[in-house]
């Protein structure tokens, strides 16, 4: 099997399976119960803490577990919207092409009153900086945008982005589900308030993950009940998760440069060999975007039936096409950088990870090339292009 | 994959008459690229039995798989069965569908009901227009 799904889950590492069944089996104490037992997780906690918090830049006290990325992104966007409406501030302002985390938690605010600005994202993927100066109002209480997309992997201006919310003395969240452990993150020196992370996507267990806030920036807790993570997270404490999130992110931030640079090597053979295709388009700025991200449409074909035959030759891949969601359309991200409905149905995400080999790309090159041609020779669609009944997009 | 059935992997896999007929009698092509379906059916009649089907599916795998199911359903029948063909049926042959999925079983009846009146058109032979009614369909409407 070639797994070059990466974006949508990770395999664990080892030593977070190792330290969680080490965590599960000894020390299964309750952190808030007093004797040894208990109290030992809670240190262990509370180790794994503050190693999360230097790979962050932050400190211990500014990290919160919790389920995921999406309860962080919940609970950043929603604890920010609650401190601005106090002082009369309701609008925020985020993107078009976030994880639907954001987006569905930005429409509940919107009917509940606030406006929010949702910027541009170019057929690059990439925001400008200018499009959200000019956005931010005097009335707005957040911006949140989104470090590394995860469908298309194009990297945000995140400095610069910092740098105008600090000036401009508004709260910024950035979803950092996709970069976190695969990109080097200083949440200071990028004048980050909130961060979003997500253990399973660099080698982690599912259901883990970290919201950090900058000390002083309000937040409220969405689950209630007792005191853990003072009293911004309620509910007894995942320590195994915990544990192995912090043991997968060590070993991620480990040689960290090297990995990203040979990742990023296979990357480019990838999108070089694909790009042969004729009548396909690379999603995304082909260099601003992680080290392991892919994206490409084809014309004429469907991503479904692409992803079921790459499957059949043991490659797993993601789409963005609406089959694949259960949904009508396609992947809003690729409708915000411009893709209309008939290409973006035809789209393909392969993500990689440091384990990728070049046989792995070089095989899954062949293979793409090999089913795209399979599906457009049944395709009337593509009939009709190489016909001139039909006018190419790509 | 668990989504599908082992018929409709098997379908989708390897699809039954794709193609295209040069001569067809009658051709019908339904559904829209904007939604990520489009079927269209070619068919060969002699003395109102169909002789020859093919098709081209631009879709899913159930799209391609209910294409080729359909396929088989028909060819050989005489038109009056092929005019009874319900998507129900090429669902069922296949071994069931996902709900989401069922509008593509429902593109596959009326690639061949709109071929059927295609046939018909070609032909000036008079025909019940109420048995062609919800030919177009699309998943937007």
């Amino acid at each position: 099997m070639i797994y070059l799904d990466n974006a949508a889950t990770t395999k664990m590492c080892e030593s977070a399976i190792e330290t969680m069944t080490r965590y599960m089996r000894s020390t299964f104490g309750n952190p808030s119960s007093l004797y040894s037992i208990g109290q030992s997780a809670a240190e262990a906690i509370e180790d794994a803490r503050s190693r999360i918090a230097s790979h962050l830049g932050a400190e211990s006290r500014e990290i919160i577990f919790t389920s995921g990325g999406s309860e962080a992104d919940n609970q950043a966007i929603i604890s920010a919207a609650k401190a601005g409406e106090k002082k009369g501030k309701k609008h925020i302002v985020s993107t078009a092409f976030e994880h639907h985390a954001v987006l569905h938690t930005l429409k509940k605010l919107e009917r509940e009153g606030f406006e929010v600005t949702l910027l541009d994202v170019h057929e690059n993927g990439i925001v400008r900086v200018e499009e959200l100066k000019g956005a931010i109002r005097p009335d707005t209480c957040l911006v949140t945008i989104m470090f590394a997309n995860n469908e298309i992997g194009t990297l945000q201006p995140i400095e610069e982005i910092g740098k105008v919310c600090k000036e401009r003395g508004v709260v910024f969240h950035t979803d950092a589900v996709q970069a976190v452990g695969h990109i080097r993150i200083d949440v200071k020196k990028l004048n980050i308030d909130m961060l979003s992370l997500s253990a399973h996507k660099f080698g982690g267990p599912k259901g883990t993950g970290v919201l950090y806030v900058r000390k002083g920036v309000q937040i409220i807790p969405l689950i209630e009940g007792g005191a853990q993570e003072r009293n911004r997270r309620a509910g007894t404490e995942n320590v195994p998760g915990i544990m192995g999130m912090a043991a997968a992110l060590d070993e991620a931030m480990t040689s960290l440069e090297e990995k990203a640079e040979k990742e990023a090597e296979l990357r480019d053979r990838l999108i070089a060999g694909i790009s042969s295709v004729p009548h396909s388009i690379l999603n995304g700025d082909a260099k601003k975007r992680l080290p392991g991200n892919v994206s490409f449409c084809f014309e004429g074909i469907e991503g479904e039936s692409l992803l079921l035959l790459l499957d059949d030759k043991g490659i797993c891949a993601s789409s963005g096409s609406a089959c694949t969601s259960g949904s009508l359309d396609p992947s809003h991200v690729l409708l915000a950088i411009g893709r209309v409905h008939d290409v973006a149905h035809g789209s393909l995400r392969l993500t990689l990870s440091p384990e990728t080999t070049s046989d792995e790309v070089d095989y899954t090159i062949k293979a793409v090339k090999e089913v795209v041609e399979y599906l457009r020779n049944m395709s009337p669609v593509w009939r009709d292009l190489m016909e001139g009944k039909r006018t190419f997009i790509l | 994959m668990a989504l599908y059935s082992e018929k409709v992997m098997d379908h989708f896999r390897n699809p039954r008459n794709v193609g295209i007929i040069e001569d067809a009698d009658g051709v019908g092509e339904v559904g829209n690229a904007k939604c990520g379906d489009i079927m269209k059916m070619y068919l060969k009649i002699e003395n109102d039995i169909i002789k020859d089907v093919k098709f081209e599916t631009f879709g899913c795998g159930s799209a391609i798989a209910s294409s080729s199911m359909a396929t088989e359903l028909i060819k050989g029948k005489p038109i009056s069965e092929a005019l009874t063909l319900t998507n129900k049926a090429v669902a069922e042959a296949l071994d069931g569908l996902p709900a989401y999925k069922m509008h593509c079983s429902v593109l596959a009846e009326e690639a061949i009901k709109k071929a059927l009146k295609d046939y018909y058109e070609k032909n000036n032979i008079e025909y019940d227009k109420t048995l062609f009614e919800s030919v177009d369909v699309c998943c937007h409407k």
